[in-house]
């Protein structure tokens, strides 16, 4: 009997495995076994060369840069935007003030509005929203500079994306925006399922808005917040963040290096100086950071499960 | 048995969850995997066509009935130009099939074929997906085109193709030693852009010296204009006056020390007086107020608007902002202006160099019917037919009689006429592409004119990059001849 059971999962299993094992497992070896090469990426011919690639990543200033701006990313990223989608979430499903003859838990006025606007950022592809920014941060005839220009704000007109201390948060800030709408639904569709019954008891002990949120909210939905978490900060590490770094930053990944990310710098090494052998080779620090960033997650958030 | 499964489904299912999302994370990490799946597939390559029998006719010798693979890139000069070039081909080979295509995407579409070594006859290697010239040299993927620039041209049997050509043509296409690699079929002529209605309106002429500069840029700050703007998202064009006014000031020897990474070579008293002379600019509040956080074309479009005088750019901003400038802005370029009367080389020295890099790859099945369909664009119709269609000038000298010039294109044309041989040609950009943009352009220049660095911190910071270059064992560097 049980021979049988393995029998039928090996079954169903074989053909996504082994598809997974030749698009994904086998690239990732390849890369890893190109990175002791020195292929350019342009031509079928290449040596190995041991470590040399390793050695000149760990001497070289701009991949530290990128990696710092990186981790800086997955760790500021993820915080912000759960934190924001979080609080939107609470409010807009739990937060209301207790209206006569409503429910006893409900969202502030105009709830199901929000949720629609919040959402919409996410139908925009992540290239669009970054040249839209690019055009609100331009300081000559940009929105945002107007509009600072059109409050009476005619002598703070900073840079943005020109400024190097402000063009990483300027990157991020697109980000959030970009994303919050998918986690506020994410996390709306998480307090639906928690028992009204939970929050009128807290009610009727007194509790405030603070007090639900944080005694009775945030630990039931803390499976939902943990897998956003390690969603939010592959977005950061990935893709998201080499599409707006690539498309709003100066140079790219300036100015100064002060927006360049490991992404963009293995883009670059690949496709615009033809090192194809050394990009792969920070691609396997990329995928070396990404794995220790979903471990340290995943063993942070381990809590007893609740079951309600 | 069924004890096992159902007691939390819920949690695998958010289990699950993470175990995606970090398995979606395990893909786009090194993301190089399936183009590294090409190189190692390579097989042996195609084979080469039999060469035709060289006749007066036919000086390269193609072969009448093999078929020839022509992509180009599909930008700002459009595939008009090239179609018109192919029909030519069709009709001196009747027997010979031509495929022709027209990208963006060069090197995605043809990074692959190389690897597996059958690549097409004639390439255009330009645009954002450029292939690093570099390292195809390097690589001995490319064609020596020394047989087409020793053919007789398509026009006159009696004149080599290569003297027909412009200067600097035949040695950009060089990398060290004799063999021509690369050849550009477009020139470029780099300076400094303006508006000749506004400098009328100035009651100004075009500043041949620094301090007449700084003069008429301030008439322009009394009048609201701005004297300067750039692409200050890509401060890379900045050099595309600067360096040619790094020549006149110090004369060639400078621009090919810099160009050779020799030590010290920045430190040139010519480039520290041209660092200083534009960070003036800055100094006094001459450049557009924004102007670093400003692309190319938000830049050239505030120009275009007469918010700035003057913009450093290159022949194609007269195709590339058409839109935006208006009927009577009476486009112009000049060379840059000089220090002072003691510069070693004359008002008018200029940056002019090719642009569109066609290549024949070696292990191209026809190479011959490569670099015939290139003698055929050499020819004067094909020339004023490019001219006529994209408003640039071909590597052909001459082809401009006979045809209506747009005024920025008249302009260059004079520009080129009043610089004669002082035509400079620094190399950095197609050399050491990194050092140029990101390393000079973005983080050396561009912070100089933000006012982030002062001149001597900006040719200290530059002068390290280029040490750094010269040191990189995993760059291939080359020298002026």
């Amino acid at each position: 009997m049980q021979h049988g059971k393995y029998r039928f999962i090996v079954g169903f299993l074989a053909l996504p495995l082994g598809l997974y094992a030749l698009f994904v497992v086998w690239p990732f070896i390849q890369s890893i076994y190109y990175s002791f090469t020195d292929w350019t990426g342009l031509s079928p011919e290449f040596k190995m060369v041991g470590f040399d690639n390793y050695t000149r990543m760990v001497h070289d200033d701009i991949f530290w840069k990128s990696l710092e701006h990186s981790l800086l990313f997955a760790l500021v990223l993820p915080l912000v935007t759960i934190s924001l989608a979080l609080f939107f979430a609470f409010m807009i499903n739990v937060g209301g003030r207790r209206r006569k003859g409503g429910p006893a838990i409900s969202g502030v006025r105009g709830s199901s509005f929000y949720k629609i606007v919040y959402f919409f950022p996410q139908v925009l592809s992540i290239a669009i929203v970054a040249l839209l920014f690019a055009f609100a941060y331009n300081p000559d005839s940009g929105a945002i500079n107007s509009i600072l220009r059109g409050v009476g704000l005619g002598s703070v007109q900073p840079l943005w994306l020109g400024d190097p201390s402000l063009a990483l948060w300027c990157v991020m800030a697109v980000l959030v925006w970009s994303t919050v709408g998918f986690f506020v639904v994410l996390f709306s569709a998480g307090m639906a399922s928690i028992p009204t019954e939970l929050y009128e008891s807290a009610l009727l002990d007194g509790a405030g808005r603070a007090a639900t949120f944080f005694r009775i909210t945030l630990p039931l939905l803390w499976d939902t917040v943990q897998s956003g978490w390690v969603y939010m900060g592959i977005l950061a590490l990935g893709a998201e963040s080499f599409a707006v770094v690539q498309i709003m930053t100066t140079g790219p990944g300036g100015p100064d290096y002060s927006t360049t990310v490991l992404v963009l710098y293995v883009y670059q090494k690949a496709f615009r100086d033809g090192q194809a052998a050394y990009a792969t080779t920070i691609g396997v620090a990329l995928l070396v950071v990404t794995l220790a960033f979903a471990a340290i997650v995943m063993r942070l958030g381990r809590r007893e499960r609740l079951e309600f | 048995m069924g004890s096992t499964s159902n007691n939390s489904a819920e949690g695998v299912g958010r289990r699950d969850l993470i175990k995606r999302s970090a398995a979606l994370g395990l893909v786009a990490a090194p993301g190089m995997g399936l183009l590294s799946a090409c190189a190692s597939s390579g097989g042996g390559g195609q084979k080469k066509d039999k060469a035709g029998k060289k006749t007066a006719k036919n000086p390269l010798g193609v072969n009448e009935s093999a078929q020839m693979e022509f992509v180009l890139f599909d930008g700002g000069f459009g595939k008009e130009y090239a179609q018109d070039a192919v029909k030519i081909y069709q009709k001196d080979f009747p027997k010979a099939q031509v495929k022709f295509s027209a990208t963006q995407k060069i090197q995605s579409t043809l990074q692959p074929r190389f690897n597996q070594g059958n690549p097409p006859d004639l390439i255009d290697n330009s645009g954002a997906e450029q292939m690093d010239m570099g390292v195809l040299v390097g690589k001995d993927q490319l064609s020596d085109l020394t047989p087409l620039l020793d053919a007789p041209s398509y026009d006159d049997p009696n004149k080599k193709v290569r003297d027909t050509l412009r200067p600097g043509i035949v040695e950009m296409g060089q990398f060290d030693g004799n063999p021509v690699w690369i050849f550009y079929y477009a020139y470029t002529v780099y300076g400094v852009w303006y508006s000749q209605k506004a400098l009328n309106s100035l009651d100004a002429e075009y500043p041949k010296t620094w301090d007449e500069m700084l003069a008429v840029c301030e008439k322009a700050k009394k009048k609201g204009m701005a004297g300067w703007t750039y692409a200050g998202k890509y401060p890379y064009y900045i050099p595309f006056s600067l360096y040619p006014m790094i020549g006149k000031v110090g004369g060639r020897e400078v621009l090919d020390a810099i160009d050779n990474l020799e030590p010290n070579a920045w430190k040139h008293p010519a480039v520290k007086a041209c660092f200083e002379a534009y960070y003036e600019l800055y100094k006094k509040g001459y450049i557009l107020k924004g102007t670093p956080g400003l692309d190319h074309i938000q830049s050239q479009t505030a120009w275009a608007k007469g918010e700035a005088l003057f913009i450093p750019n290159g022949s194609w901003v007269e195709n590339e902002s058409a839109n935006v400038i208006p009927k009577d802005f009476d486009l112009a370029v000049s060379a840059p202006s000089g220090i002072d009367s003691s510069d070693k080389l004359p008002f008018g020295t200029i940056w002019a160099s090719g642009g569109e890099p066609f290549v024949v790859p070696a292990k191209a099945a026809n190479p011959e019917g490569g670099m015939e369909q290139l003698r055929i664009m050499l020819s004067e119709a094909s020339s004023k037919n490019f001219t006529s269609k994209v408003k640039s000038l071909t590597a052909y000298n001459g082809g401009t009689t006979g045809i209506t010039l747009t005024p920025g294109l008249k302009s260059g044309v004079a520009a080129l006429q009043l610089a004669g041989s002082n035509v400079v040609n620094p190399r950095l950009q197609d050399w050491y592409v990194q050092l140029q943009k990101e390393k000079i352009g973005v983080s050396g220049l561009g912070e100089m004119m933000a006012g982030r660095l002062t001149p001597a911190e900006a040719i200290k910071k530059i002068q390290g990059f280029a040490d750094e270059a010269a040191k990189d064992t995993t760059i291939k560097h080359y020298k002026h001849q």
